[in-house]
């Protein structure tokens, strides 16, 4: 274990593990049809970027652009680059997202996932100036694809665990945000073992092992 | 994939997931993350927290010929293909670093038969891979900071536990231990270290680095 929360340096919420604290498995009060309707949009967000990937749906990629562009810049901005940086690497970035449409996996991340990865890759990129290692990549192949109930299942975890931030209070979320800006170095991001995001844990792994055996019986 | 029996502590790939860690440490989580999908589920769970956060963000003004400029960038930038998978001995972000799979290691002998090449060193922070012959010992070494060890071949035991391929061990400063390569296969490790006096300057050098663009 790198730190444990008797570490010496106190971290930016007194030393209990800011993280560990704010991402405790919280289940929001949501009203039945409010769930339902993002749960929609999720649905609507993956279909968007699979007409990309599969027709190069310019109409498509528009609306993604348009709800997505404002907030990956907000996001570059957050984590210090300027106006006219945080323009530039949007671009990008929703670039970036055009052409790996095809490698989207809706089993494994929502769409708002998969562009905060691209956006996080992109601004090392940039403003460390290397290229970041990435594990390797598992993809379906041609003849396989997810199974609809995973995917499913997967945007409606996505969805709850979006509320459970929403509603954690101020102080929480702000170091949640500050994490994940790059505010943080990661000594000061104190994560207890066993972080009880349990349910959306346990999702991707299934998908992963149907994964693993659809590439087993490709190859 | 493998179940690896030791996996990489949550507070490590938090900082993975928000790309807050070292540049050292990156090449062992990537590398590890590929040999682990428990890891890798809980990576992907961590991304998802990023994700919640990016678009629960207030939108601020994009440019206003920002989606004609992404679509001439589109135009301009060549098709991401999926790398195609390769069984070897290394992971495919480490075969990058290296240039090759374990055959094309320029290794730099010790003694004793162990040898090893370092893949990148900035100040005090780096990332290695360790050549142990099959039975020996580690060559002595001391780490300050935090040390991060990925067995890709063979196994290794200390007083702790024993590590095979996919495993990673995490020592701190205070942790002495002495990692014998178990008889029968040599072992080869990829090692990264830090020193935590470098940690509390490691910020502010992102800032510099920020402010020349």
């Amino acid at each position: 274990m790198l730190l444990s929360n008797d570490h010496a340096e106190p971290t930016a919420d007194g030393g209990n593990g800011p993280l560990s604290a704010a991402l405790s498995d919280r289940r929001p009060n949501m009203r039945v049809d409010a769930v339902t309707a993002v749960e929609k949009t999720e649905a609507q967000w993956v279909a968007r970027v699979r007409r990309i990937a599969d027709h190069q749906d310019q109409k498509a990629f528009a609306e993604v652009f348009r709800h997505f562009a404002p907030r990956v810049k907000a996001f570059l901005i957050k984590s210090g680059a300027d106006q006219s940086l945080a323009e530039e690497c949007m671009q990008d970035v929703m670039a970036t997202l055009w052409h790996k449409a095809h490698m989207y996996d809706p089993a494994r991340a929502s769409v708002a996932t998969w562009v905060f990865t691209i956006a996080r890759n992109r601004k090392i990129d940039l403003l460390r100036r290397y290229a970041r290692p990435e594990p390797e990549e598992l993809s379906w192949g041609p003849e396989a694809a997810p199974d609809q109930a995973d995917v499913i299942a997967l945007q409606q975890d996505s969805t709850r665990l979006a509320e459970a931030i929403r509603q954690l209070p101020e102080k929480q979320r702000t170091l949640i945000e500050r994490a994940y800006f790059g505010d943080l170095t990661h000594s000061e991001i104190a994560a207890e073992t066993g972080l009880p995001l349990g349910t959306i844990k346990s999702r991707i792994r299934l998908a992963l092992d149907r994964l693993r055996h659809a590439m087993s019986t490709q190859t | 994939m493998t179940a690896t029996r030791h996996s990489i502590p949550d507070d490590l790939l938090i900082g993975y997931a928000a790309g807050a860690l070292p540049q050292a440490f990156d090449l062992v989580v990537a590398s590890h993350v590929s040999l682990c999908d428990d890891a890798r589920a809980r990576l992907a769970t961590y991304e998802a927290v990023g994700g919640a956060v990016i678009d629960d963000l207030d939108a601020v003004e994009v440019a206003e010929d920002s989606l004609d400029r992404t679509m001439a960038k589109i135009a301009g930038m060549p098709p991401a293909e999926a790398k195609p998978f390769v069984h070897g001995v290394f992971p495919a972000p480490l075969r990058e670093a290296v240039g090759g799979d374990a055959d094309a290691v320029q290794w730099r002998a010790l003694g004793m038969g162990a040898k090893q090449a370092v893949l990148h060193q900035d100040g005090e922070t780096s990332v290695r891979l360790l050549y142990i012959p099959a039975g020996q010992a580690m060559p002595a070494h001391s780490h300050r900071g935090t040390e991060m060890t990925l067995v890709l071949k063979g196994a290794y035991s200390d007083e702790s536990d024993r590590f095979a391929r996919g495993d990673i061990e995490v020592a701190d400063s205070d942790m002495h231990h002495t990692p014998v390569a178990e008889p029968g296969e040599d072992c080869i490790c990829l090692v990264a270290t830090d020193a935590r006096l470098r940690f509390d300057g490691w910020l502010p050098r992102i800032a510099q680095t920020f402010l020349r663009i």
